[in-house]
């Protein structure tokens, strides 16, 4: 009897967990830790608060695991709705934070309405092809980009360009795994590039500075060039085998600015070198590909495009976050998983994997 | 085209497409991060070592270590410039964003009065960009304490120690010693022309007037240097090495500051100048010029009223008068002009003149002093009672041109070269000097009456009284004529060698010595029975001298109050003597402006000198001062 409860529990608890996806996060996180340490030497306080944000972020990806996708669903349509009228809300009594809007205040404390759209859209336009499954026609394919539009133009707005561009790609991510015609893609493709100079002149001062800036970091050394000129400073400096952990002299003398947040990949390749990115960028590469594999083998439409959409937007995170601490891509405020110093991102990520995880482990159960 | 699939091969076609799409992907994603690997490559393995090298530049920071300023010491070791250290509070104003709100948050911690904040005010609009300013100097222990206590509240803000220069005697030989005050533009002009750039780095304070001007690279030393880490916000983390700084080489002068001070207070609130020279070496043992100032004030930042007063005062405190202040030399010119005439050979010393008080040339009377003349004068008499028809009639006879030759010999109208800055010219009139003077040609043409007065030091003749000192130096050292300086030697500071500033004879004047010998034995009988004999009564010592009162020549530019134009068209009171007459240690050369006659007003400054140097008298009263100013 005791026997028999102690199997159900460990059915219950453990078995939603995939294996693989957790070695890797808690690889990656003993990676973030670390050098959350590193860039945070001077304030020790935020390397135990990290340490708790990631355990409240595993509880999450546990807790999240335990959902079947089924149950997943019910969560689409309210989740977004609460999401958007968020950002509605945001827009009209926002708490304004450096001349832009994106907080909410709960009295004791405040929320990034934005943060639950990277998780809502995709869920909803998963839910909503699911719906039409069988179905799908043209105008299928614009609601789902309206759905999309909607929050994206609200984050973009606030202004927050960072997580516009995360919470579209996972809804194009959707659309696109779920079938979108190639036809429409290369016409959209098309359409963008004539929009381009167009959607140049709606960017904010600032945004297109930053553009600018990547062209030519060294026209503006003290200003918005600064960033990129030390990170790459850092990079560069840390050589195939690094300079050793907490021996960055960019990070410890504070020449790295943003280090704990979204400049943390100047830190750890500083210390650590090329060979630390090399096995950094492997981890990422394997969670990845395994949540691409989830994808793969997921069992209804749903489960397909939910999993492939929040696996690829992992990757445009590590890929933006790198990309613009490197040098190559503009400065955007994207935090690198597992990495970056901070909660709410977390959270997000991790409710991320253990939809994965959930979208893994329940699919027997599905196909019985 | 979506509807054209049938229900039941949907699935499988959807499975099918949507995994081609996840591989399409995949594949998109292995070549972002191909394209990130080679990103990283190309910044931590081609270009590597650019990025170290800039790594290595932004954390080290070469500092600058000041060395000390060389100290400034009298002839017998009294300390004139010397170096303390203290605390100052300095603001960086690039690193604090609103100077205004700073500057009223600290006086709240350390008392900031309205004159520091003036100051700071006027230093921020003469400062180079990056470097930091004073807001207060010479914090207490208790403010340093307090101000400590609350650093956190002012970035940008810092207690520094410098090194301060302090004068201990005060306004005593300011116009020798000279003073240092912050560096401006011109300033780095200079110090760049002279390849000193770099060991100027660091440096704030440079010499402005006297020796510390005079004698800068010497006095400045040899700029240190320290390796230190630095972070971002530029504050200095550790240091990586140093290399100590070399401080810069005292100054041993020939100015007796005792003497000095004497010497100044002979003037009282007087305005005038005495240089006093060691006629055998041409060291100077005191060059007044009163009024004078106290140098103090320019160390850190000069005060704005304190600059006003002292630059807009009638009296021109500021003014060096012994170099700068150009004179007729009035009779003090006559030793000079009998000297002369024995040497060209236009008078004998037993030729007499009948003197009628008179002398008519051209139409016009040229007067002398003594109604109704003095009678048979020969040319000791002329110089003992100070006969001017004598030398009307002399210089008359000799010639502008012959003048002048003789008196550009022994330094008229020329600088002296003497180790301080700026010195004049004077005038040293002539047909030439005329002719390059003005510009109209009738004003161009010397007349032969312009020669006359010429003879009596009046007229063209302008001299400053060094020169006057250094001629009279000349007579007392028997036609060897030296250079006036200020510095005796100069001490290195690392190996404490001292280099002689060889006494430099200028000229050997080929004078005949029975030719001087009639000239001092005229100047020792004015001193004992002629116009200064009541100044030099019972002195205890022989003395050769001569007085001169010379028309007033007011200073360029000087606006006088309507209240002292009375005073100010008072003559100029002239003295030079030597002393002892028969090996002379001392001649000097004393001005009085506006002190009416010289044997009144000038020959008992010159007497007080000489009680003090060769009798180590002090004057009546000044022991008392002296021990009641001895801080």
């Amino acid at each position: 009897m005791a026997e028999q409860l102690a199997q159900r529990a460990w059915v219950r608890l453990v078995k939603p967990i995939d294996g693989v996806l957790l070695l890797l996060t808690l690889a990656l996180m003993a990676v973030g830790l670390t050098t959350v340490h590193s860039a945070t030497a001077d304030n020790s306080s935020r390397l135990l608060a990290q340490a708790m944000n990631m355990s409240v972020g595993l509880a999450v990806m546990w807790a999240v695991a335990q959902l079947p996708p089924q149950k997943l669903m019910r969560f689409a349509v309210p989740l977004y709705l609460a999401g958007v009228v968020l950002l509605i809300l945001v827009f009209f009594v926002g708490i304004k934070v450096n001349g832009a809007r994106r907080w909410l205040s709960l009295g004791f404390t405040r929320i990034q309405p934005s943060e639950i759209l990277k998780i809502a859209v995709p869920l909803m336009l998963a839910w909503y092809f699911h719906k039409h499954e069988a179905t799908l026609k043209a105008r299928h394919y614009a609601v789902a980009c309206l759905l999309l539009l909607v929050p994206f133009v609200l984050i973009a707005k606030q202004p927050d360009l960072g997580t516009a561009i995360l919470v579209g790609a996972a809804g194009f991510y959707v659309i696109f795994l779920g079938g979108l015609p190639w036809k429409v893609i290369v016409g959209l493709l098309a359409a963008g590039a004539a929009a381009a100079p167009f959607a140049w002149t709606m960017l904010h001062d600032y945004q297109r500075k930053r553009i600018l800036t990547l062209i030519d970091p060294s026209s503006d050394p003290l200003g918005a060039g600064y960033h990129i000129i030390q990170a790459t400073i850092a990079i560069g400096s840390g050589g195939s085998f690094g300079k050793g952990w907490l021996e960055g002299t960019q990070t410890h003398l504070e020449f790295i600015p943003e280090r704990h947040t979204d400049f943390i990949f100047a830190v750890y390749a500083e210390e650590r070198g090329l060979l630390g990115n090399a096995v950094l960028l492997l981890l990422y590469l394997l969670l990845i590909g395994r949540g691409l594999m989830i994808a793969a083998n997921a069992s209804t439409f749903f489960a397909r495009v939910l999993a492939g959409s929040i696996t690829l937007s992992l990757f445009t995170y590590v890929f933006v976050n790198v990309g613009m601490v490197s040098g190559i891509l503009p400065v955007v405020g994207v935090p690198l998983p597992y990495m970056s110093y901070g909660g709410t991102a977390l959270v997000t990520l991790s409710v991320g994997v253990g939809i994965l995880m959930s979208i893994q482990t329940h699919r027997m159960l599905v196909r019985q | 085209m979506l509807g054209r699939h049938s229900r039941l091969d949907a699935p499988d076609r959807e499975l099918e497409r949507f995994r081609f799409r996840v591989g399409l992907a995949g594949f998109a994603v292995f070549v972002a991060f191909a394209l990130l690997a080679a990103r990283l490559f190309h910044l931590q393995v081609v270009q590597h070592d650019y990025y170290s090298t800039r790594a290595e530049d932004n954390r080290i920071s070469l500092v600058p270590i000041v060395p000390n300023r060389g100290v400034i010491l009298d002839r017998q070791w009294t300390v004139l410039a010397r170096n303390y250290s203290a605390f100052t509070l300095e603001i960086t104003p690039s690193r604090v964003e609103d100077l205004e709100a700073t500057i009223d948050g600290l006086s709240k911690v350390i008392e900031v009065l309205p004159k520091d904040r003036k100051r700071f005010r006027r230093l921020l609009e003469e400062s180079k960009t990056f470097e930091s300013l004073p807001i207060r100097t010479r914090l207490s222990e208790e403010e340093v304490a307090r101000f400590a206590a609350n650093r956190y509240l002012f970035p940008g803000v810092e207690v520094k120690a410098r090194l301060f220069r302090h004068y201990p005697e005060g306004a005593v030989g300011a116009h020798a010693i000279g003073y240092i005050s912050r560096i401006n533009k011109r300033d780095l002009e200079i110090i760049e022309e002279s390849e000193q750039t770099n060991n100027y780095k660091g440096t704030d304070h440079i010499g402005k007037s006297g020796l510390e001007q005079k004698y800068e690279f010497q006095l400045h030393g040899e700029t240190g240097y320290e390796q230190v880490e630095i972070d971002a916000g530029g504050r200095a983390v550790r240091s990586l090495s140093r290399t100590p700084p070399v401080p810069g080489n005292n100054l041993s002068l020939t100015l007796d500051i005792r003497l000095q001070e004497i010497a100044e207070k002979a003037f009282g609130d007087r305005r005038g100048a005495l240089v006093a020279i060691e006629p055998a070496t041409g060291g100077i043992l005191a060059l007044v010029s009163t009024p004078t100032f106290d140098p103090n004030l320019f160390v850190d930042g000069i005060r704005s009223d304190d600059w006003d007063q002292l630059n807009n005062s009638p009296d021109k405190p500021l003014l060096n008068r012994a170099l700068n202040g150009a004179y007729p030399p009035g009779s003090t010119f006559k030793p000079f002009m009998a000297l002369a005439a024995l040497e060209i050979g236009k008078r004998t010393p037993g030729q007499a003149i009948s003197d009628p008080g008179v002398f008519n040339f051209g139409g016009h009377q040229f007067r002398d002093d003594k109604k109704g003349g003095h009678g048979l004068v020969d040319m000791h008499k002329s110089i003992v009672v100070s006969c001017d028809t004598y030398y009307y009639l002399l210089a008359n006879d000799m010639g502008i041109d012959a003048i002048a030759r003789f008196m550009g010999q022994i330094g008229f109208g020329q600088r002296t070269g003497v180790d301080i800055e700026g010195e004049s010219p004077g005038v040293l009139p002539s047909p030439e000097w005329k002719k390059r003077r003005f510009r109209r040609p009738e004003q161009q043409k010397w007349f032969a009456g312009e020669t006359i007065s010429i003879g009596i030091g009046q007229g063209y003749n302008s001299y400053t009284p060094i020169q006057l000192a250094q001629a009279t130096a000349a007579i007392a050292n028997n036609g060897i004529m030296y250079r006036p300086h200020l510095v005796k030697y100069i001490t290195d500071s690392r190996t404490g060698e001292k280099t002689m500033i060889e006494p430099e004879p200028l000229r050997i004047l080929p004078w005949k010595r029975q030719n001087i010998e009639v000239i001092k034995k005229a100047m020792v009988g004015v001193n004992i029975s002629g116009t200064s004999a009541r100044a030099f009564a019972g002195a205890g010592y022989t003395s050769a001298g001569k007085t001169g009162t010379s028309q007033v020549f007011s200073l360029k530019g000087a606006e006088y109050k309507e209240s002292r134009v009375k005073k100010e068209l008072r003559d100029h009171a002239l003295f030079i003597a030597y002393a002892p007459a028969e090996a002379p240690t001392i001649a000097l050369a004393v001005l009085v402006e506006n002190g009416g006659f010289g044997a009144q007003a000038a020959a008992p400054i010159a007497r007080m000198v000489f009680d003090y140097y060769l009798l180590g008298k002090l004057p009546k009263g000044a022991a008392r001062e002296e021990n009641v100013e001895g801080d």
